[in-house]
């Protein structure tokens, strides 16, 4: 299983420590051929010393990394076949285009007249067959990301590491990019493992993700599942927008029950990632926006809006933002709700109505808290 | 009375103005008196001839006497190409020293190891050649320590000949190649090597293809600032080469001095000048850079 082909990459508990500072404990996870792979954390979660092993610029403290099954610990970075699209993306400045892509096939020893079938044919695939003559800076934020892709594409990797390279751009031109990055790799079909902080890219783009915090994976799935049956709080929380509350559970038959927040609020839960919740144990619970129906108390009879929990609240302010509009209701206990709406620009819900909010307890993912007593 | 509609914007244009030619009068004072007056004096100087005690006329025999009588060509063919030597020597050490201070060292030594370079700038020229007299004369150091040890069983002579005119102006001038290297080098992001390596390249290749050419404007803006101090250099050779280091400001300094020849000492000091520009022009040609994006940037 461990030798098996399927893997372009396997990781096996691998470790990493700065002097007291564990930077990866204890990592282990497989990549099958092919897919597009995500790690996704916070700043200074390890993700970049991960990848920087996996590149070969870091030993690791422990454990093994295999690629296309044979380990490669020991293995110098240029011997590899592993290549990596820098976070400013290293393009080489005093060379032009073609250079810069030829450089990793002129390091191999390849022929001019290979060199130069093999950077037309990759200029080609990504779109750009005439700026070979450019220099870098000629480049727009855009094109120099594909060149950078191109450039270890050109090698033929078994895997390709991208270090958050899409965070320079402005948010537009990073949402085609995204897009396009999809699109690249499927086309080449090679593995690629992308790190990010910003989750909509992972989310976006990855077939499956890992979530890592301090130094660990949370959970490892494809994205549906990170989003709708987060298996920590820290994923519940991480991954998507939330409305969070802490409690304590008053009634529970293992996989479900009644729990009081802190404010004095009831509401109706499960537990989420299948965990077993005892009454009386202090729990988190998640219940994100889209889940949360706002109607009008006056409208309220009238509404299909079903669910298990209902509250009352008055309705705070409206975040407007075209068809992911918000609104800010404040509940009885004067804590703030977000809920999405759907506006209309016609008989909308106004800052200062009175409205209840339903929700089912299948969406409230409740989550027993960390080092509670 | 009259009154100019937008007179106080006049006022403000007047002094922006004055304020342009303050800051620009010492700069401008200092180019005519310091550069271009001597200068002209210089070319009007060279380009006299003496016919009789106090008579002169305009021509050529000043250069003309450079090109027939060979020990003066000589003499500035062989400062250039010892120059050339000193340069290329400064380059070779200078550079893994600066590649040291600006990737390798950590933050902390890298001030030190600054400072380190900088400590001999504070002492003169002349003191720093006295040094190395010290050291390496007759019965300096160097001699006594290698009597004391048995290698040698009379003094040794280490001063006054060109090796040791070169060692001392390689010592004197590494400080001017080291600066400018460190700060090209320092603003070459880690990243660029790390890809070269990602990319396959060994050592040597990154080396060659990533590193250099990236250090390219301040190799050869060191090299510049090298080559003109040590070209225009004129005690260490002496001190340390003596009467054997036949370097051509000692001739321009006997011309002036000694024999009391201006005409001559001035045709000389213009022919240095273009001489060492035509070198570094060549140098700025070969390399494909130039001088803006060189000297100017560090």
């Amino acid at each position: 299983m461990t030798n098996s082909p399927m893997y372009d990459l396997e990781c096996i508990n691998i470790a990493k420590s700065f002097g007291s500072i564990r930077a990866v404990d204890d990592v282990s996870f497989d990549i099958p051929s092919g897919s597009f792979f995500s790690i996704l954390g916070p700043s200074g979660c390890g993700k970049t010393t991960l990848m920087r092993m996996i590149a070969g610029f870091e030993e690791p403290s422990a454990g093994d990394i295999k690629i296309k099954g044979r380990s490669v610990l020991g293995t110098p970075p240029n011997k590899r076949n592993v290549k990596m699209v820098f976070q400013h993306l290293a393009l080489f400045p005093m060379m032009n285009v073609y250079e810069n892509i030829a450089y990793g096939l002129r390091c191999n020893g390849v022929s001019n007249t290979e060199i130069k079938r093999k950077v037309h044919d990759v200029l080609e695939r990504i779109a750009l067959p005439d700026v070979a003559d450019r220099e870098i800076h000629q480049l727009s934020g855009g094109q120099k990301q594909r060149i950078a892709i191109a450039r270890c594409m050109v090698l033929d990797p078994d895997v390709l590491l991208l270090d958050e390279p899409l965070g320079a751009l402005d948010l537009k031109l990073r949402e085609a990019m995204k897009i396009e990055l999809k699109l690249l790799q499927h086309q080449f079909n090679t593995t690629f493992i992308y790190i990010t902080h910003d989750q909509s890219e992972a989310l976006v783009m990855s077939d499956h993700v890992a979530i890592m915090n301090q130094g660990q994976f949370e959970q490892i799935g494809k994205p549906q599942e990170l989003y709708h049956h987060p298996k920590t709080a820290f994923v519940a929380g991480f991954v998507g927008d939330s409305n969070r509350w802490s409690g304590k559970v008053k009634s529970s038959d293992g996989s479900g029950g009644k729990v009081q927040t802190e404010q004095g609020l009831e509401m109706a839960f499960t537990a989420a990632g299948g965990l077993k919740i005892p009454e009386g144990a202090g729990v988190d619970i998640f219940v994100r926006p889209e889940f949360i129906h706002a109607v009008r108390q006056t409208d309220a009879e009238s509404a299909s809006a079903t669910g298990d929990n209902r509250m009352e609240g008055i309705v705070d302010s409206l975040l407007f933002n075209g068809a992911n509009s918000r609104v800010l209701v404040r509940g009885p206990q004067g804590e703030l709700i977000e809920a999405d709406v759907t506006l209309t620009g016609d008989d909308d819900i106004k800052p200062g109505e009175n409205v209840y909010l339903f929700w089912s307890s299948r969406q409230a993912m409740c989550f027993a808290s960390r080092g509670a007593a | 009375m009259l009154r100019f509609p937008g007179g106080g914007l006049m006022l403000q244009k007047d002094f922006k103005r004055l304020a342009m030619i303050l800051l620009f009068a010492p700069f401008a004072l200092w180019i005519v008196l310091l550069v271009v007056l001597p200068h002209i004096g210089m070319i009007r100087l060279s380009l006299r001839e003496k016919v009789a005690p106090r008579v002169y006329e305009f021509g050529f025999a000043n250069y003309l006497d450079f090109v027939n009588e060979p020990i003066y060509w000589n003499t500035l063919l062989r400062t250039g190409s010892m120059s050339l030597l000193v340069t290329a020597l400064a380059l070779l050490i200078g550079f893994p020293i600066a590649y040291y201070i600006a990737k390798l060292a950590s933050n902390r030594t890298r001030g030190a190891l600054f400072l380190i370079c900088l400590i001999p700038l504070w002492v003169s020229d002349l003191i720093r050649a006295f040094g190395w007299i010290l050291l390496l004369r007759e019965t300096g150091v160097v001699s006594s320590f290698l009597q004391w040890s048995g290698i040698v069983d009379q003094p040794v002579e280490f001063l006054y000949n060109d090796v040791t005119v070169i060692v001392g102006l390689v010592y004197t001038v590494m400080l001017f190649m080291i600066v400018p290297l460190v700060s090209t080098l320092d603003g070459m992001d880690n990243s660029m090597i790390e890809a070269g390596y990602n990319l396959g390249g060994n050592g040597f290749t990154v080396l060659r293809r990533i590193i250099i050419p990236y250090a390219m404007p301040g190799i050869v803006s060191g090299c510049i600032v090298v080559f003109m101090l040590t070209a225009g250099s004129y005690l260490t050779p002496i001190l340390l080469g003596g009467k054997n280091s036949s370097w051509f400001t000692e001739q321009i300094y006997n011309q002036f001095i000694t024999r009391f020849n201006w005409e001559a000492g001035a045709a000389f000091g213009i022919l240095l000048l273009l001489f060492t520009s035509t070198v570094i022009w060549l140098g700025l040609k070969l390399s494909g850079q130039t001088l803006a994006n060189t000297v100017a940037k560090s």
